[in-house]
């Protein structure tokens, strides 16, 4: 907490400061006359409504759980990724570098076409599986497999930078203290960085739950196994304007309360200095 | 803040400012050479569209046609919103007739231009088999379709609901038809996607919409016109239109005999004069 | 038993040093910054392999290339107080001097009781639920100690243990450090650029220079021989000083 003195004494000069808060109010407007505007538009009346159409609730649902689940695959798979990006040199680091973020230059329906050639049945490795008699594409496998597949850069960016800004000596105490290097990960790398790791949790969390373009190609659209709610959105945009605003602000709502939940339940680690 | 973080913000605020500055410049810009021509097309056009206004600049070199496709949907909501277009070709009238409800668009100038009809599309190497309409009721077949609400879809359920009616078909066809739906498409190019690639066995949209390369890999079974939805394309003019003349003179040529030769080359089927 | 006879070829130059102290006791390892010290105890302590050589301390080996064995960091129960303590940050006083007996899977009542007996003769335990953010200097520098101690380390790694403390401070810690390494009965390790420090503490002191140890003895030879450099230039004054306050 700073006092006040130390406030009037830290604030720099006055054209710095106005200039300042200009680009800070400008920015934050940037973002919420947009949404402001949409629930504007949006009756009430209808948002219930919409909260009870079956429509909106399998979408709602499949929404959650799919962009979980995507969240604790990435989760797994991306942290040692992240690790050892963040600590060790190998030959051809840089190229394993690159690749992590190429999901996010593609453009999203590109993506889900690349999954289609790649899993569908005729894919590359699809066709084997499909031999085997599994069959990912237009499944909510496929809804999972297009979100992992978008929005894991976002947290291996992530986990990677807040890995990297540990100094190394907290492990190696550790490791002399008697930590296996599996014991320091989980007691000492993972608390430190933890901070990094929950908001490229949470970012990649969000981008599953937006994400359109790879899921329509990849996992199609049926209500309740792959309609999430981005489709729903899109598909009642064809119709029904009102309602596909309405679902639009259900999903930002939604959003904004997970996301401001995890913020809350890590509040605390924040203290860390 | 630190020093290095008060030069960039303050980098950061110059570059806005310096772009702003640059944009909001009053009447500099250079007075157009051509006569600009917007229109707003379906964008079940696109392919038919782009090559009839490269046709009407060759024969108009002081014309210059800005095209902008989209889902009729959205483009009337855009011309709803204000924004700026000479001519508008919906994909149904419905939309059209809003406009002219709302006083958007020149009544006299309406007119219907062109059809589209629905037909099964199969990739070439029709794997499952598919050779007639009653092919596609057949257990496991992968079959995509539009949503309800964009009008491809809408029209295909129409279709569908005339099956059903018929002694050859009945409803049980109908529910079998539906079971097959993998995926309810919201866009046809999601929907050529999925044939293309061979994820889907068949799928239902307008003959128009198979493109000039995809006609190579895709085979087009007819609907007959008993059963088919007959999709009427009307264009009009745009009230607030500054350049009415020339919009008529494109509207004109779109009609003429070589505009409709490229309608039909696209698979739209001509209007009976 | 202290035995190193190591080579490591580091960015700027070769590591080679041989130090044989077959009794034990306090070895301090003098030199500038940068001179190789605090590798040696990266060494000894797992945390680097050598190129070629051994580190045998006690009676266990270490590491020993020419029979390729290494003993993993996390078992070789150095006990590594870091420069600059490397105390967990996201840790209270008292988990940080629990860490090793909690990794090692004691029962709580256990850590709790054998913290409480670590911190109260320095003074920590009113601080014990405080995180180390918030400590001075000298806390920290306790704090770093009895971690290490809690988990009764099979010797001793002390890299710059007084740098980060006041002048005040570091006197009264010197003490404290020389009456816990007496208790503590285990090799231990120091290195140091501070003279003090060094004949203070070393029952051998190694000059160190550009990866070499360039000088060897006990503080009396090497104050007596007085010939190099570094301890000509710099402390000779001082030093005597401080070693008829603390011998």
């Amino acid at each position: 907490m700073t006092t006040l003195m130390e406030r009037i004494c830290m604030r720099g000069n006055l054209p710095l400061r106005i200039l300042v808060a200009i680009l800070v109010v400008i920015a934050v407007l940037f973002i919420c006359i947009p949404l402001v505007a949409l629930l504007l538009r949006v009756p009430q009346t209808l948002l219930f409504a919409s909260l009870q159409d079956p429509v909106v609730l399998d979408a709602l649902f499949l929404s959650l759980v799919t962009a979980s689940i995507s969240m604790v695959i990435v989760i797994g798979f991306g942290t040692p990724i992240a690790y050892i990006n963040a600590r060790c040199q190998y030959p051809g680091k840089k190229i394993i570098d690159t690749i992590t973020d190429l999901p996010v230059v593609l453009p999203p329906a590109v993506a889900g076409l690349a999954l289609l050639m790649a899993f569908g049945r005729r894919g590359l490795v699809g066709q084997y599986l499909n031999l085997m008699g599994i069959d990912i594409a237009f499944t909510t496998i496929a809804v999972i497999i297009a979100q992992v597949f978008v929005a894991s850069p976002f947290y291996i960016r992530q986990a990677r930078t807040s890995f990297a800004s540990i100094n190394r000596v907290y492990e190696h105490a550790a490791r002399t203290l008697g930590a296996s290097p599996l014991t320091t990960f989980f007691s000492i790398t993972v608390p430190l960085a933890i901070n990094g790791i929950l908001s490229g949790a949470v970012m990649t969390f969000a981008r599953a739950l937006g994400e359109f373009g790879a899921t329509i190609m990849f996992a199609g659209n049926l209500q309740g196994k792959t309609q999430t709610m981005p489709l729903a959105i899109y598909g009642a945009l064809q119709g029904d304007m009102d309602a596909s605003l309405a679902l639009a602000v259900i999903l930002v709502f939604i959003s904004f309360a997970v996301i401001i939940v995890i913020k809350i339940l890590t509040e605390k680690e924040e203290a860390v200095p | 803040m630190t020093r290095s973080t008060t030069l960039i913000s303050l980098a950061v605020g110059i570059t806005i400012l310096l772009l702003t500055a640059g944009c909001t410049s009053p009447g500099t810009a250079p007075a157009p050479e051509k006569n600009e021509l917007t229109v707003f097309a379906a964008a079940s056009l696109t392919g038919a569209m782009t090559d009839i206004a490269k046709a009407y600049e060759a024969a108009h070199p002081d014309t210059k046609i800005i095209l902008n496709f989209d889902g009729s949907q959205a483009l009337r909501t855009q011309i709803e919103q204000g924004a700026h277009a000479d001519l508008f070709l919906s994909a149904n009238t419905k939309h059209m007739t809003a406009l002219q409800g709302e006083g958007l668009i020149v009544n006299d100038s309406v007119k219907t231009f062109t059809k589209n009809k629905l037909a099964v599309l199969i990739p070439k190497d029709n794997r499952a088999n598919i050779t007639g309409l009653s092919d596609l009721a057949t257990p496991g077949i992968r079959l995509v379709m539009g949503t309800k609400e964009v009008p491809f879809g809408d029209y295909t359920r129409q279709a569908l609901g005339k099956m059903a009616n018929d002694t050859a078909y009945g409803p049980e066809f109908r529910n079998a038809v539906m079971k097959n739906v993998v995926s309810e498409d919201p866009a046809v190019t999601a929907l050529v996607a999925h044939l293309r690639v061979g994820e889907a066995d068949a799928g239902i949209a307008y003959a128009s919409d198979v493109s000039e390369e995809d006609k190579a890999l895709v085979i087009m079974l007819p609907i007959p016109d008993r059963y088919n939805v007959i999709a009427v394309y009307p264009l009009g003019i745009v009230q607030e239109s500054k350049v009415k003349d020339q919009a008529a003179a494109f509207a004109q040529f779109i009609t003429s005999t070589e505009g409709n030769a490229i309608l039909i080359r696209y698979g739209f089927v001509p209007v009976d004069r | 038993m202290i035995d190193i006879a190591v080579k490591k070829v580091l960015r700027d130059f070769t590591l080679d040093v041989n130090i044989y102290m077959p009794e034990g006791g306090t070895l301090v390892l003098l030199g500038e910054n940068g001179a190789g010290k605090s590798t040696i105890l990266n060494l000894v302590a797992g945390l680097m392999a050598p190129d070629t050589g051994h580190i045998r301390i006690g009676d266990e080996t270490f590491v020993d290339t020419a029979t390729r064995t290494c003993i993993p960091a996390e078992s070789r129960g150095t006990g590594y107080v870091f420069q600059d303590y490397a105390l967990f940050p996201h840790m209270t006083v008292a988990e940080n001097i629990a860490y090793g007996l909690r990794i090692r899977h004691l029962p709580r009542d256990a850590i709790d009781a054998r913290v409480r007996e670590l911190a109260g003769p320095l003074d920590l335990l009113s601080v014990c639920d405080e995180k180390v953010g918030s400590l001075s200097g000298g806390q920290r520098q306790r704090v770093a100690l009895l971690r290490v101690l809690a988990v009764q380390p099979k010797c001793l790694l002390l890299d710059e243990p007084f740098s980060a403390l006041d002048v005040r401070t570091q006197v009264q810690v010197r003490q404290e450090l020389k009456e816990i390494l007496a208790a503590a009965k285990v090799p231990a390790i120091i290195v140091t650029h501070d003279l003090r420090d060094a004949v203070a503490l070393g029952d051998r002191i190694c000059l160190m220079e550009q990866g070499k140890i360039i000088l060897c003895g006990d503080a009396d030879t090497l104050l007596q021989k007085g010939q190099h450099p570094f301890i000509d230039q710099f402390f000779i004054g001082t030093c005597k000083k401080v070693k008829n306050n603390f011998s």
